[in-house]
């Protein structure tokens, strides 16, 4: 019989040095959360310290485990869970539907027309730049600096507009269905999104005059949690984490799912400017640059979109998958979000297992956490960028 | 790149027949399913092998068959420089359910392992840090079993509505 | 400067109870406990930021329970979290309220049915003064559920006392009577009960 650790691992302290001052020091034992400003939300880390260098970090998760993959077993519709997959990261939440949506839609074998595919691609990158909004404002917070995260927001906000236009609601959306969309989006929906993508642009160079080249930000971010590409691959981390390490990875282009094949972007990675390759910094300016490759995707899809189309022609009345089981991973702005599902014949999901791109990618945190300062575990963990919803479902 | 049926080819002329089954003529995908004492040096010839180089766990879940008393694990496996996907499957009784762990082949195996412990009961021997990750740590049953109970009083806390 | 300088210039009085001038002063600097939970999380940092902007009412964001007044339970409280809860709240200087801030946790939200791990409502470990629906609330709702909270804090009189609200007790149910089967009965953590004081009791006893 495996021997189950009941209690956690023993914390086993150095012996005390002799300072050589007739003071003697020994390792401490910090805990940081779950209560802590700069968690980003209920994470709780178990730092054993040598002064002010960390020696051993150990993340307890499980503050906001609720329950997700039991509720998708208890649901009677499979379009049910949908809002259940809304708030597991409920910073990104229309990625987590169109990757819902997606498995569905591939093991019960039912196609979308243009118009749906253009609207789902517009919705989550308009939602990805949202999310590195947050994600950057609050990393700014993290680090010091007050401004930029009220200009993020500025800009978060605008976003929010035209999904609560198209959705009715301004986080959780539920607008993504299995076969289809909630509902058609108005009627002055490109025109909109048109207005935001030119008035943004400018933007992210504000962004970066702000903070990405200022000196103290750089100071504390760069040759900070360095994590190399080959151990990235190995603790699965995926997103603008594995791309801060120079990996050129990315989901839309290298597992082509719905009509990502159809547009023009790049993959921004890493490069190892202001330090070394896959410190915090890199991991930061991937999320800036990102938003710019996304604006480029909105602006080709909404050429293309064709203005006819019903988005509701495709959702089954009665969703019954055959028995079987999929597995289908998408890119969120946080990484690798894949769906495992098992159905039977009836209209209950057997099983539902999300892999959380958060929860491999805060694994990692261990690793690439020794050697650093206290201070600077709360640049590692806002590089990372992790969603506690999405790290305990 | 290659397919399922090649990639158990390969397999049963590594490991001998009876380790392994094919499970073609599903919606998407067929699997393999292995024996679960296996799994660790099948995970390790996986992820070694020049032409696999499966160097990366998407996904690994536990799952609970009530019908047939199992528990089971399934490893999707992905190599980012051959470009081809696998699905391997163990399957284990209910009452004894533990099997090798392959954390030290993926990292990532780490916390999903320790998940589906704490959702399922599933052990997995030689992992290094063996408890409960979600739920705390005096948590009672499984959860995710299909005949969970859920205790009724946690800590003074009532847990039902 | 303002308008109140120049009508008061000659005599520098203004007469008003003592009640009413501290609890005006109470309401107008609020400071709230920055703690996320979950979802709700960020539309309270949406109401913060730039749109919104909690600070005109007066309402400022402190790390650290013993500076806060309010406590915004934004989000789902869990089983694991709920203890931290109680003991965050206990840390909190007093008068001290609460606000539930979301559907999960004025009543555990679209988790009631399933969560096996998700509280049904904070108002079973710790008294709340406020409940804010929706799921999660528009940051016109949180703000409203602020004002709601100010015209409480104005009513408060100081014979009474002010901001004392019966405390939650939670082991006088089931404390005794659980029965954890342990695998080791060593382990301390699982025979250990959780104290919960009962300092608002007592010093409402006192007449404090």
């Amino acid at each position: 019989m495996t021997k189950v650790n009941q209690k956690g691992p023993e914390v086993t302290l150095s012996p005390p040095v002799d300072a050589g001052n007739g003071l003697k020091t020994q390792e401490m034992v910090v805990n940081m959360g779950p209560q802590h400003p700069s968690t980003h939300g209920v994470l709780r880390m178990e730092l054993t310290l040598n002064g002010e260098i960390v020696t051993k970090a150990v993340p307890h998760i499980g503050y906001l485990h609720r329950c997700f993959e039991k509720h998708c077993e208890a649901m009677n519709d499979y379009n049910k869970v949908v809002p259940y997959v809304d708030r597991m990261d409920y910073v990104a939440a229309m990625n987590n539907e169109v990757g819902y949506a997606i498995a569905m839609e591939r093991l019960m074998d039912i196609k979308v027309n243009d118009r749906v595919e253009y609207i789902r691609v517009i919705m989550s990158e308009l939602q990805r730049i949202a999310s590195h909004l947050l994600a950057l404002g609050t990393f700014g917070l993290d680090i010091g600096a007050f401004t930029p995260f009220l200009y993020c927001f500025i800009e978060r906000e605008k976003v929010l507009d035209i999904f609560e236009k198209a959705s009715g609601a301004r986080l959780l959306y539920n607008y993504i269905w299995i076969g289809g969309l909630m509902n058609d989006v108005p009627a002055d929906f490109k025109t909109d999104t048109a207005a935001f993508v030119k008035s943004f642009r400018p933007k992210i160079k504000e962004l970066n005059d702000l903070l990405s080249h200022n000196k103290i930000f750089i100071d504390r971010t760069a040759n900070v949690g360095v994590l190399p590409g080959k151990v990235a691959i190995n603790y699965g981390v995926s997103g603008p984490s594995l791309r801060g390490s120079g990996v050129e990875w990315d989901l839309r282009k290298d597992d082509p799912y719905s009509i990502y094949d159809r547009f023009e972007f790049d993959v921004i990675v890493g490069k190892g400017e202001m330090g070394t390759l896959g410190d915090c910094w890199d991991r930061y300016i991937v999320r800036v640059w990102e938003m710019e490759e996304s604006l480029k995707i909105i602006e080709q899809a909404l050429d293309q979109m064709p203005d006819e189309g019903d988005v509701q022609e495709a959702i089954p009345k009665k969703i019954r998958p055959p028995a079987g089981e999929i597995y289908c991973r998408t890119e969120t702005p946080r990484g690798e979000l894949g769906y495992y599902i098992i159905t039977d014949k009836s209209t209950t999901p057997f099983r539902v297992k999300a892999r959380a791109p958060s929860f491999v990618n805060l694994s990692v945190l261990p690793a690439i956490s020794v050697g650093a300062m206290v201070a600077d575990m709360v640049a590692i963990i806002g590089s990372i960028d992790i969603v506690l919803g999405e790290v305990d479902r | 790149m290659k397919t399922a049926e090649e990639l158990y080819r390969i397999l049963t002329d590594k490991f001998g027949e009876g380790v392994f089954e094919l499970k073609q003529d599903q919606p998407v995908g067929p699997w393999i399913i292995v024996k679960a004492e296996k799994i660790r040096d099948v995970a390790k010839f996986l992820r070694d092998e020049p032409g696999l180089r499966f160097d990366s766990l998407m996904c690994l879940s536990g799952v609970h068959y009530p019908k047939e008393n199992t528990l089971g694990v399934t490893y999707h496996l992905f190599s980012t420089s051959e470009k081809h996907k696998l699905t391997l499957k163990a399957q284990m009784p209910e009452d004894d359910a533990h099997l090798p762990t392959v954390e030290q082949v993926w990292k990532t195996a780490d916390w999903h392992e320790r998940e589906a412990y704490d959702m399922f009961g599933i052990r997995f021997d030689g992992h290094p840090d063996h408890r409960r990750i979600l739920c705390p740590d005096d948590w009672e049953g499984y959860p995710l079993r299909k005949d969970y109970q859920v205790q009724e009083v946690y800590r003074g806390m009532k847990v039902e509505y | 400067m303002g308008l109140l300088d120049k009508k008061y210039q000659d005599s520098n009085i203004i007469i008003v109870s003592l009640e009413k001038a501290l609890n005006w002063a109470r309401k107008s600097s609020i400071w709230y406990m920055q703690f996320g939970l979950a979802c709700c999380a960020i539309e309270m940092m949406a109401t913060a930021a730039s749109r919104y902007d909690f600070d005109r009412f007066g309402i400022i964001p402190r790390s650290s329970p013993r500076q806060a007044d309010v406590m915004i339970v934004a989000g789902t409280v869990t089983l694991k979290m709920a203890t931290r809860i109680k003991r965050l709240y206990e840390q909190m200087s007093e008068p001290r309220y609460v606000i539930s801030m979301g559907s999960c946790s004025n009543c555990g939200g679209p988790y009631w049915e399933h969560g096996y791990h998700v509280l049904k409502g904070v108002d079973r470990v710790v008294p709340v003064d406020v409940y804010v629906p929706g799921c999660p609330p528009r940051p016109e709702a949180l703000l409203q559920g602020f004002l709601h909270l100010r015209d409480k804090i104005m009513k408060e009189n100081l014979v009474d006392g002010i901001g004392i609200k019966e405390p939650v007790v939670i082991h006088d149910k089931g404390g005794d009577d659980i029965q954890v089967k342990s695998v080791d009965e060593t382990d301390e953590h699982k025979t250990a009960q959780i104290e919960f004081p009962q300092q608002d009791v007592a010093r409402k006893k006192e007449g404090a």
